[in-house]
């Protein structure tokens, strides 16, 4: 039996997938959630074989729920309108359907699945790599979703003091505390909004609106220190690119 | 206010035309074989006191400018200072040199021609001083006009993206896709308020205002067809004093307002949502508010107007020449915009 999860915050929409895979004795819908919060829960309660999801979501949209997921299970975009993501699907040769779909073109993307799905070939990677570039919207750059426990969190990029390194994590320091988000600071440093974060050290990002002063122990050592107080090392590359950009 | 008169380099003709003036009365005065100093006396009497009116009166314009069936009252205005300044001139002189009974004497047989001489240049200075306000006034009557065709295209360009908001079309047919199966009736019944909704959009331009009532009852269309597609999660409330409902509005004008509240509501909070339209009549404006739920934690709503709200603080600038009729606040967790539509 092919296990299957249905996500859109619109209950007609699920209505109509579940109506038309009614025709599949071989599939089953386990669970259908209304956002990605309870998507997250249900992906990982029941490791489905196949997701059905919408892009356009309360609080995080498709991409970033599937961010959220270590090992994110093969997916069928669903989605009425959304240029940036018909873009990168068209760029990954991702099947999609764009509502209102028909059954046969319904069909057509159950089948091209079943195919893949025989060969063992689920497009984990693709799918990563559409979820990265997803990160780089305009409305996701202004935020960053994490999840600590079964606790989801969204930051806002401007409550960011700094990123830290952190073995295959990168450590986010906002006021209220640390959270690893397991990606690269080449990734951050690509994502966030480069005239309002700098990476300074190969460790480090921080946000510029942060920085209080400059302080150098000695000619060789440099450190900003942030208004939380923090003080954050300054590589000798990244010295003189914060002064900079900063204009000092 | 004083830049208007030195930054528009009015002064310096201005100032230069008085001098001309100041020279011949000295000249007049010297012709009549008075002595210098009462020249130069009478000379800058005269020009100075003159000159001051002119400016006292355009920045008496400038806060108050008579309409053609008031032209009345501005010749009188000319006339009692003409008078004014006749008998004030002819006072300071006969005072300043008294003894002089030749000059004194002088100054009493030619009070006419001097109140004369006062009229014509008082006439002459507020002319002056109107035809510059009537040009101004004209040239921004005809920047307004400029921007208030602008605004008509961009209505209709608006009005064709609104009619093909993609996300909002193609997601409702998509219900209806679904609802077909179902629910043949609620589908048929989904599909027709789609389309009314659509013509609705789809109004000529000429009928720019509308009664509230008409505009009310395309907003509800609307909100139900939101709600077939959110299901349970949203709610809506559109409270509106009856004595309101035939007032005249913009159309379409409420129409970005209560999307923005809703893709705000629905897309920031995964809860059950209302969005409240209430209507009030008050010191003679239609004050309408429009409030949502938001998550002040996440969402941190831009500064002032909002996400989608600066096209409708844009048309009722255009409209009215108001900035002030559009507000969006946030408090705690719901964000209110309101609207306020001078009743005419």
């Amino acid at each position: 039996m092919i296990r299957v999860i249905l996500i859109d915050d619109e209950p007609l929409a699920r209505t109509l997938v579940r109506e038309y895979l009614q025709a599949y004795a071989d599939m089953e819908v386990v669970q259908e959630c209304n956002d990605g919060f309870e998507g997250v829960k249900a992906i990982q309660q029941h490791k489905p074989d196949l997701i059905f999801l919408d892009i356009q979501m309360p609080k995080i949209n498709g991409f970033e729920m599937l961010e959220l997921i270590d090992e994110p299970p093969s997916v069928i975009f669903t989605t009425a309108f959304d240029e940036f993501a018909l873009k990168a699907f068209e760029a990954h040769a991702v099947d999609y359907l764009l509502k209102p779909f028909s059954k046969d073109r319904f069909d057509k993307a159950i089948q091209k699945w079943k195919e893949q799905y025989r060969e063992k070939k689920t497009n984990t990677t693709t799918t990563k790599a559409i979820v990265e570039e997803a990160a780089t919207m305009p409305e996701q750059s202004q935020r960053v979703v994490i999840k600590t426990g079964s606790k989801i969190r969204i930051i806002p990029v401007n409550d960011i003091h700094f990123l830290e390194a952190d073995d295959d994590y990168v450590r986010i320091h906002t006021a209220d505390g640390s959270f690893l988000k397991k990606k690269t600071m080449t990734y951050f440093e690509q994502v966030l909004d480069a005239g309002l974060f700098v990476r300074v050290h190969r460790s480090y990002i921080l946000q510029l609106a942060q920085i209080t002063r400059i302080e150098s122990p000695d000619n060789e050592h440099h450190l900003a220190v942030l208004k939380s107080g923090a003080k954050v090392p300054l590589s000798r590359s990244g010295y003189p690119k914060l002064k900079a950009v900063l204009g000092v | 206010m004083s830049t208007e008169l030195t930054k528009g380099k009015i002064i310096w003709p201005y100032l230069f035309w008085w001098a001309i003036w100041c020279f011949i009365t000295a000249w007049l005065i010297l012709y009549a074989g008075f002595p210098f100093k009462n020249a130069i006396a009478e000379a800058i009497l005269d020009t100075v006191s003159l000159a001051l009116v002119g400016v006292a009166m355009f920045y008496a314009m400038k806060s108050y400018r008579p309409r053609t069936q008031n032209y009345f009252y501005l010749r009188i205005w000319v006339l009692v200072l003409a008078i004014a300044l006749t008998i004030g001139e002819t006072a300071a002189l006969s005072r300043f040199f008294e003894k002089e009974v030749a000059y004194t004497g002088f100054l009493h047989r030619i009070w006419p021609l001097r109140f004369c001489y006062n009229f014509l240049m008082i006439s002459f200075v507020s002319l002056l001083n109107w035809l510059v306000y009537y040009f101004k006034e004209q040239e921004e009557v005809k920047g307004r006009a400029t921007a208030q065709e602008q605004l008509v295209k961009d209505a209709e360009l608006s009005k064709l993206r609104q009619q093909l908001q993609p996300h909002f079309l193609f997601n409702s047919l998509n219900s209806i896709s679904a609802l077909v199966g179902s629910r043949p009736e609620e589908s048929r019944h989904m599909i027709q308020q789609l389309s009314d909704f659509l013509r609705g959009t789809l109004r000529k331009e000429e009928q720019q205002l509308v009664t509230l009532e008409e505009e009310l009852n395309h907003l509800r269309l609307y909100l139900d067809i939101e709600k077939v597609r959110f299901g349970h999660r949203l709610h809506t409330e559109v409270v509106c004093e009856e004595a309101g409902k035939q007032i005249k509005l913009p159309h379409l004008i409420l129409q970005p307002v209560v999307e923005n509240a809703i893709k705000f509501g629905l897309y920031d909070t995964t809860e059950t949502i209302t969005i409240k339209v209430e209507v009030t009549i008050e010191n003679g404006y239609l004050i309408i508010k429009v409030t949502n739920p938001f998550d002040p934690k996440t969402a941190a709503p831009k500064s002032g107007t909002g996400f989608g709200l600066s096209s409708a603080q844009r048309r009722l600038y255009l409209l009215y020449a108001r900035n002030d009729l559009m507000q969006a606040t946030a408090t705690e967790n719901i964000f209110t915009t309101t609207i306020k539509i001078p009743v005419i």
